[in-house]
This record gives structure tokens, C-alpha cells and sequence, in this order.
């Protein structure tokens, strides 16, 4: 039974990046380093209004009296800030793209490659329906059925363009939910921000598509900083996917991303993750440090903000979806899976703060490590003065392949109202070599077994995913499990 | 069907079974007996090839073919089947897409394409019926939260849709009652055919009342000490092992 066990650390070791490919095509790089002038340039490259400029600089100038984090349950080496380039885009062809037609095909060969539709047409015929804003380094590169959905009076945009076309939402909600000064990868974000999506679902409407956006980091050395804004007004429903890859390299590569949710009264938000970055080699080498601070906020009464993420890829995952429960009854959730193999590492986890009364949220976190990974599930829960009635529920589960992985919990509970109710489950559990071998005596192959067992495990988040997207998120994990086992 | 020559095995190096010879013809019920530790269940593993044994001499040919040699997947391929001790809980996959993924793996290694989830329904809907299982079993994740007598029988009905060519239950009938104890033999009695072996490992005489075995074999101390008749159960059950340690432990020849 302990040759099954080495020969599964070893296998998953040697496990294969699908996306690791490099995309052949002419950049426009600005040099590596960061200062005002950098936040200057991107800020004019962008042709962006003074305001913009001013916060950007308003971040900037915080961030230099701002430290990185260290309490998180991660180990890197010092990130060298001024040998990043903090813009790298393909080469426009005049003013950029206006439509598909324009858009380069190399590019649209990369989302092919990628298995993401960018021709309405293929979508049109029935192959999925879902809108596409495509983000590659730092600029958005196409947003398909902007059109169909522009006669609802939906806003589905790049960032960029949300600036020039809808100011007065853009300046309104900006930093309402993380604000600048909020944490070190945030407010770099703030400084530095290229591109992102922006979605505005008007008062009543429901989204009729899924939107998503695919992040794609390409150039070497460069980060890439994306801001997303989602505001749902008042009885709006809106479920938003965003899926990620970049190319293998040596260096790690920087990925600080901000996203800010705002749910008006009654209005649904559903957000689903499905992170695949480059993790790094078997050694550990390269790979994405994945620094992001995701927020909503249920500003309205009985409004509902749904995090979902599958995180199975970079070197480094710091991310804690959070949700802000201010409006009375309104519920917050947090669906997670993260997987680390190899030399990942991850600290992830939730934070939950009720403000209004009759609030609700709900976690399930499950975390799945193998080969040298370390998984740690950090989460808060916040019950404030004023949030009579408010209950949580949190379930942590980890699950252990190996000898040489870890798993860790830390949750933090903060309970200022005596009618607050909550709930902590918490397990951890090793995948079995009596559960292999039963699967393996009923003619299941190990690979199969393991791939079987810790879909099993995940079934709770699974079920949260859009459907499409849920079969995905398996044959992901599948596939980052094969090879896990020999 | 079943031949296992001059076995001898070791966990942690330790000897458990020391020179086992069975011959178990096609179509036949053999009942393996023995007091705890005699090395029943060890014999049952390694015929489905858990790891943790080691065979360190002799060999075991299963229709023809080197058992031995294969790993515990292509065992159960080539159609041997165990039913468990203790049946293991797989939370969050459900007994039909546990069994669905088996009964394809076993399908494909024979040559035969997946079957469709209409025609798998329909199988498994007639092999229920045939073992007495509660539909709402089907549904549930994989033994979890299952009651022991449920779990035995989820057993009896992976062997239904399985159709092995070999099944070893090993102890299946250890802590039913007499009511789990009926459902289980008669599952096994319906399966009961003539391309299909069986062997029966067992602490008790009990489980023979309901299936009657053509051949039944003692186990003492890694051994086989005394092969007989169906009536060897019953001496059995009347005088205990007792007596059989005793001959064991007289001198060869004596």
C-alpha cells in the first residue's frame, strides 16, 4: 500500500500544464519598473479622464507607505516590484479593435486553442450560451453579443471602454467596495490597473446569458492587474464566469486583480471562478503568484451576492472572496474548491460580514492537496452590533493524497450580537488506499478512482457551477489529477 | 477454473499463509473455514490483490492466466470479484455512477462498447429485483451511511451487475441477522450458475444452511488442515477447531 502512495506524489509531480503555450504575436511593451510616470503612461495610453488619472496617483502614492502582507500561510521569494512590466498589450492595428472581424486571428486562434468562443456564430449555433469579453495582458481584446445585449439595456464591456462610454457608473462605483487604500495587492491594482470587465444589469432584468471573461496572461515578465466591476440595480439577476490561463515560464509572474460586486435591493449576483493559471514546474519553478481581492457588497435589503470558485492552478493563491452583508435579509455565499499538487501553495477562504439584520451566509470550502502542496482555508465571520438574527454556516473539509501535503484551517469568528447564530463544521479526511482499492477491485482504474473520489468530495461546489461550466470544472480537476497515481 | 499451488504469503514479514493448494473447478461453491487469524481473509486480499501481501512463493492460475501478475483492476477485468469485509464508503458518488464506471471498465476490457444510460438502467433495475434491493440505495452515495446488512448486500448486487467469473465473498456474512443473513445467501443462490465459481470464506457453519457448498476447507495456522463434504461444516459447528488444532499440531507422520 505505500508504493501506491509514493508512486502518487510522484505522478503528480509529473503531472502536465495543458495552457502553456506562448502566443507568437507583435506587443506593445512599456519598460519594466513602476512609478508615477508608469501610472501616468498606462493612465494616458488608456486616453482616461483626469479623475481617473488623479485616483490612480491617490493609490500610487499610498502603496508606496503600504508593506505586503505577511501573515498569510505562504513562502516566496522577495517580489522584485521594479522588474515587472505593468503593461504589455498585442499591438493595435490602428484604433483597435471595433469588431471579431478586426481582431487579430492570432489572437482568435489563442481562444480557439483555448476552447473559448469568440464568434457569435459558432454560440448562435447552440454550442453555449454565454457572452465573451476576452483579456489578454492588459487590454481586452473582443466582448461578443454586446449588442443583443445592449437592447436589454445591459452594459457588458471592457473596463477601458466602460470609462469613455459610462462615467458616471465607473466613477460612482470604483473603489465603493474595495477601496484604494485597502490592501497592498489592491491598491497596487488601483495604481496600475490595465483592463477588466464592467457589467452594468439594469433595474428588473434578468441577464438571459451567462458572461464571462478569460483572462490570458501572454507577455513575459509582465503582470497583469485587471479590475472587474458588477453592479446589479434593483431586482437584477446576473451570473458572471471567469476562467484563466497563461504560458509556462521560469519566472513567476504577478497576477493582483481587484473585483467589486454591487447587489441594489432584491438583485442576485453569482460569480464563478475557474482558475487554471500556470502553477509551476515539478521543482516548483515559475509559475503565477495569484494575489486578488474579490468584495461584494448586498448594499440593498434581500439582495444576494454567490462566490463560487474552482482554484486549480498557480504557484501561489491568496484570495478571499468576501461578501458584505449590509442590507437586512440580504445572504451571502461562498462555494470553494482549490487544489494544489506539486509545490502550489494556497491560502484561501471567505470573509463574511453582517451588518444587516436577518442576514445569512453560508460556507463550504473544500480543499485538496497532494503531492507537496499546502492548502489553508482562512476565513472570517463577522457578526456586527446591529445584525440581530444574522446566522452563518461554515463547512471546511480537507482532503490529504500523500505524505508530503498539508492542510490547515483558520477560522475567525467575531460574534458582537447575543441573537447571532453559528455554525462550524470542519473534517479532514486522506484519500484512502482502501477506497482506491475497492474502486480498482470493481475493475475502476486508480487514475479513474482518484479522479471519482475527489469529484465526490466536491460535489457540494460542483452543484453550485452553471451547468456547462460545472462539467468543466470536473474534467479540469480530472485532468490535474491524471498522472496523480501510477 | 481457480488453481492455487504451494501459496505462501507474508504482511510485514510475517508468514500468514504457508503452503496453501485449491483447486476450484468452474461452476463450483467452495467454503473456506477457519477460527480467527487462521489466515481466511488474507487469502480472500490476495486473490484480489492487495498490495500490503506479498507472495513469496508458489502460484495462483485463474482461467489459465497468471493471476498473480496482474494488477487488481485487470483482475477484476478478467471477472474475479470480492465482496468486502468491510465495504468502503466513497462520499459523493452515487452507487449507480460508481457501478456504471465498473461495469464499462469491465465491458471495455472484453471487448464490448460502454453501455448507454437507458440500457443500464434497464439492467439495473432487473439485477435489484434479482438480489432485493431498495431502489433508494441506487441513488445514495457509495455504502456511506449505510447500515452493515445494506452494505452486504450492495455487495450481492455489484456481483449481479458485475456477472464475475470468480467471487470471493470474504466474511459477507459476518454481523447480519438472520433476516440480512436469508436476503444475502439467496442473492448468491440466484447467481448461482454453472460458469460461475464461488468461495465462500467463512467463521461460521450459519451462512452453509442457506448456501449449500459443493466442497469445504479448513484453514488452520496458514494451512489447509482438512478438506471435506458439506458435512464438514457441520462436524464443524458440533466440535469447534479444537480438535482439528490438535491433529494439526501432532508431528508429521505421527
Amino acid at each position: 500500500m505505500e508504493t501506491t502512495s509514493t508512486s502518487t506524489i510522484e505522478q503528480f509531480a509529473a503531472q502536465e500544464y495543458k495552457f502553456g503555450f506562448v502566443t507568437d504575436i507583435e506587443q506593445e511593451n512599456i519598460p519594466p519598473g513602476l512609478s508615477e510616470d508608469v501610472v501616468r503612461l498606462i493612465s494616458a495610453k488608456k486616453e482616461e479622464p483626469e479623475w481617473l488619472l488623479e485616483w490612480r496617483l491617490r493609490a500610487y502614492r499610498h502603496w508606496l507607505t503600504m508593506e505586503e502582507p505577511r501573515w498569510a500561510n505562504i513562502h516566496h521569494a522577495p517580489i522584485d516590484y521594479q522588474s515587472i512590466i505593468y503593461y504589455a498589450a498585442p499591438k493595435a492595428k490602428g484604433s483597435g479593435p471595433k469588431s471579431l472581424d478586426e481582431v487579430d486571428p492570432e489572437l482568435l486562434k489563442t481562444y480557439e486553442k483555448l476552447g473559448i468562443p469568440l464568434h457569435e456564430r459558432e454560440i448562435l449555433a447552440g454550442v453555449s450560451n454565454i457572452a465573451v469579453d476576452a483579456v489578454f495582458d492588459s487590454v481586452s481584446v473582443a466582448t461578443t453579443f454586446k449588442a443583443k445585449l445592449a437592447d436589454m439595456g445591459i452594459i457588458f464591456s471592457s473596463f477601458s471602454e466602460a470609462v469613455r462610454e459610462h462615467p458616471e457608473l465607473v466613477k460612482k462605483y470604483l473603489g465603493s467596495v474595495v477601496p484604494y487604500t485597502d490592501n497592498f495587492y489592491a491598491t497596487l491594482n488601483s495604481a496600475v490597473f490595465s483592463d477588466g470587465s464592467f457589467v452594468y444589469i439594469p433595474k428588473g432584468v434578468r441577464c438571459p446569458m451567462e458572461l464571462s471573461t478569460y483572462f490570458r496572461i501572454n507577455a513575459k515578465n509582465s503582470g497583469q492587474f485587471e479590475r472587474t466591476l458588477i453592479i446589479a440595480d434593483e431586482g437584477a439577476h446576473v451570473s458572471y464566469l471567469e476562467g484563466c490561463t497563461a504560458p509556462m515560464r521560469d519566472e513567476n509572474q504577478l497576477h493582483a486583480a481587484v473585483v467589486e460586486l454591487v447587489a441594489l435591493d432584491n438583485a442576485t449576483i453569482k460569480y464563478s471562478t475557474v482558475q487554471n493559471w500556470y502553477p509551476g514546474d515539478e521543482n516548483g519553478k515559475g509559475g503565477i503568484y495569484n494575489f486578488v481581492t474579490k468584495r461584494g457588497k448586498c448594499e440593498g435589503r434581500a439582495s444576494k451576492i454567490s462566490w463560487t470558485q474552482v482554484e486549480t492552478g498557480s504557484a501561489i493563491t491568496w484570495k478571499y472572496p468576501s461578501v458584505i452583508l449590509k442590507g437586512d435579509d440580504s445572504i451571502g455565499e461562498f462555494y470553494s474548491v482549490a487544489l494544489t499538487k506539486g509545490w502550489q501553495q494556497a491560502d484561501t477562504g471567505t470573509k463574511m460580514i453582517h451588518i444587516g439584520k436577518n442576514t445569512k451566509s453560508n460556507i463550504v470550502s473544500k480543499g485538496i492537496s497532494a503531492g507537496h502542496g499546502q492548502n489553508t482555508y482562512r476565513g472570517s465571520v463577522k457578526i456586527l452590533k446591529g445584525a440581530d438574527g444574522a446566522r452563518n454556516f461554515s463547512q471546511c473539509d480537507s482532503m490529504l493524497i500523500g505524505q508530503d501535503c498539508g492542510a490547515h484551517t483558520f477560522p475567525y469568528i467575531d460574534v458582537q450580537n447575543p441573537t447571532a447564530q453559528m455554525e462550524h463544521e470542519a473534517t479532514t479526511s486522506k484519500i484512502g488506499e482502501d477506497q482506491i482499492f475497492y474502486c480498482n477491485q470493481r475493475g475502476i482504474s486508480t487514475e479513474d478512482a482518484v479522479s471519482m473520489i475527489v469529484n465526490g468530495f466536491c460535489k457540494e461546489v460542483f452543484r453550485e457551477l452553471p451547468m456547462e461550466f460545472a462539467v468543466e470544472a470536473q474534467k479540469l480537476l480530472a485532468v490535474n489529477l491524471e498522472g496523480s497515481v501510477g | 477454473m481457480l488453481q492455487i499451488k504451494n501459496l505462501h504469503v507474508s504482511v510485514d514479514g510475517n508468514e500468514i499463509l504457508r503452503g496453501i493448494d485449491l483447486e476450484v473447478p468452474t461452476g463450483a461453491v467452495h467454503a473456506i473455514m477457519g477460527p480467527n487469524g487462521s489466515g481466511k481473509s488474507t487469502l480472500a486480499r490476495v486473490l484480489a490483490g492487495q498490495e500490503a501481501y506479498e507472495v513469496t512463493q508458489g502460484e495462483v492460475i485463474f482461467d489459465g492466466k497468471d493471476l498473480l501478475e496482474m494488477d487488481p483492476e485487470e483482475r477484476a477485468r478478467e471477472g474475479v470479484f470480492m465482496a468486502f469485509q468491510y465495504p468502503v464508503e466513497i462520499p459523493g458518488v452515487s452507487n449507480t455512477y460508481f457501478l456504471k464506471a465498473a461495469l464499462n471498465a469491465v465491458r471495455k476490457h472484453r471487448g464490448l462498447t460502454e453501455i448507454d444510460a437507458m440500457e443500464f438502467l434497464t439492467l439495473v433495475r432487473q439485477k435489484m429485483k434479482l438480489v432485493q434491493m431498495e431502489e433508494s440505495l441506487l441513488h445514495r452515495p457509495v455504502n456511506e451511511g449505510f447500515s452493515g446488512g445494506e452494505k452486504k448486500r450492495n455487495e450481492i448486487f455489484h456481483m449481479a451487475v458485475l456477472e464475475p467469473r470468480l467471487a470471493v465473498l470474504d466474511e459477507t456474512d459476518s454481523g447480519l441477522d438472520i433476516d440480512a443473513l436469508r436476503i444475502v445467501a439467496d442473492g448468491v443462490n440466484v447467481l448461482r450458475q454453472q460458469d460461475r465459481s464461488f468461495l465462500l470464506i467463512t467463521h461460521y457453519q450459519r451462512l452453509l444452511n442457506y448456501i449449500i457448498p459443493d466442497r469445504v476447507h479448513v484453514l488452520l495456522d496458514g494451512r489447509i488442515v482438512r478438506s471435506g463434504g458439506k458435512e464438514l461444516a457441520l462436524e464443524l459447528e458440533e466440535k469447534g477447531y479444537v480438535w482439528l488444532e490438535e491433529a494439526a499440531a501432532q508431528p508429521v507422520g505421527a
